[in-house]
């Protein structure tokens, strides 16, 4: 290979060109080292051209980089054809359960195989020139490794944020228990973000459902502080302003004693201890009674005849 | 429109809310905003007209209010104190989410009123049945 260019043009700009040159000329040689690297073999387990089609398409993205000199850029163009691709790699390997740490180290182990052929291209392997072009590489695979990093990272927020939505959603259902008698059964810790949708969904069913008592479930609740209380109680308010009475069950006794230790007044918020015993209550206080059906052991006896 | 539709003596004078009496119970509707004037008058009238025509029970609507402020919510205490005082007992009915929501984030738990989802509620509450839908099995 020969180098034409003078001295001081023999910065970056000529050596990100001989790359280009280079990736473009070698695609096929450097995806089939890359094929057997770990990251593209544990990959693509199923088939080995798969594993080539995915190394030629970066080596086609990382040439387009180098051909327009801006090595380091993250944004370059070049690297959006294959931000898909990395990004399923990068998640596919986050699933076997390998860390961030792990999917950079097996990116970094794609630049050596590609490090020897460049220099296998020099006649002098440590001439100058020769070293100017491996840097140029190397400064171009470091930026590889920083657009894999950031797309596993912004798929990974894109992913919480639609977790943290369905939890929100999943979070707070209401529940018709009888004519006229909802409960919201609340599990986990309770933030005034999500007291907030809680309060507007119970306060939605009182008005669908024709509500008069609302049960308030905080078996699922692990800590109850302050905070929190207040957050109750703002609900249990609200609903009687709606005209249901509210019922706070599932007080563990962990909690009341905690309820009681911080002073939090309680006092005007009927409490039962467990879900069924609010139940019992708002139905007691319908006139409706639930008893054992007298007749149940004979219907029994029917059925298996 | 004034607050003709009751029986006993016609009320306002200019006056835009509606005070209805059905039987034992006087209707109260409240509509949009209520101004400072408007409720001095409301509060006067209604304590009239419990005097006048001894009704046992005042149901004051609010379904058709979409905001309540602090200020109203203060009238709407009042208004029950004062009945209270003449032996009547107060529900405020048909209060929206929203509003509610609104209510107690301002702190305004109105703890003296009594609370129902609807007219219809409000009325059985005071013991006047609109219709026998719950009667022994």
């Amino acid at each position: 290979m020969q180098v034409s260019v003078s001295e001081e043009n023999a910065e970056r700009e000529p050596a990100a060109h001989q790359v280009s040159a280079f990736l473009e000329r070698r695609r096929e040689q450097i995806a089939q080292r890359w094929a057997d690297a770990a990251l593209f073999r544990t990959v693509f387990t199923v088939s080995r051209d798969e594993a080539v089609e995915a190394g030629r398409a970066v080596t086609a993205a990382l040439a387009a980089v180098a051909a327009t000199g801006r090595l380091d850029d993250l944004r370059a163009p070049g690297f959006e054809a294959v931000r898909d691709q990395l990004g399923r790699m990068a998640a596919s390997r986050a699933r076997t359960g390998m860390d961030l740490d792990g999917v950079a180290g097996e990116v970094a182990a794609l630049r050596e195989p590609v490090t020897e052929l460049l220099r296998a291209e020099f006649p002098e392997p440590y001439a100058p020139e020769a070293q100017e072009a491996v840097l140029a590489l190397t400064v171009l695979m470091g930026t590889l490794r920083l657009v894999v990093m950031e797309t596993t990272v912004s798929a990974g927020e894109e992913l919480i944020a639609r977790q943290r939505e369905q939890l929100h959603e999943v979070a707070t259902p209401v529940i018709k228990l009888w004519e006229s008698t909802v409960a919201v059964p609340l599990i986990g810790t309770l933030d005034s973000a999500r007291s907030q949708v809680v309060m507007e969904s119970l306060l939605d069913a009182i008005v669908a459902e024709r509500a008069r008592y609302a049960i308030l479930d905080i078996t699922g609740v692990p800590t109850v502080d302050s905070l929190v209380a207040q957050h109750l109680m703002k609900t249990v308010a609200a609903a009687r302003l709606m005209g249901a009475e509210c019922i706070v069950s599932g007080i563990r006794p962990a909690i009341a004693q905690t309820i009681v230790h911080l002073g939090i007044d309680l006092g005007t918020v009927l409490t039962r201890s467990s879900l069924a015993d609010a139940l019992a209550y708002a139905l007691s206080e319908q006139g409706v009674e639930i008893a054992p059906l007298r007749a149940a052991g004979a219907t029994a006896d029917a059925g298996t005849r | 429109m004034t607050g003709f539709a009751g029986h006993g003596p016609a009320v306002g004078h200019g006056f835009t809310v509606p005070v209805l009496q059905l039987g034992d119970v006087l209707l109260v509707t409240l509509q949009g905003e209520l101004h400072d004037g408007m409720a001095e008058q409301l509060q006067e009238d209604i304590t009239a007209r419990i005097s006048n025509t001894r009704v046992s029970g005042v149901v004051i609507d609010i379904s058709g209010v979409e905001i309540v402020d602090s200020f109203l919510g203060r009238v709407l205490a009042e208004i029950a104190a004062g009945a209270k005082l003449l032996a009547a007992r107060t529900v405020l009915a048909g209060m929206r989410p929203a509003v509610a929501i609104t209510l107690v984030e301002l702190g305004l738990t109105l703890p003296g009123l009594r609370t129902a989802l609807d007219v219809e509620r409000a009325m059985e509450l005071l013991g006047v049945t609109t219709r026998r839908g719950e009667g022994s099995p």
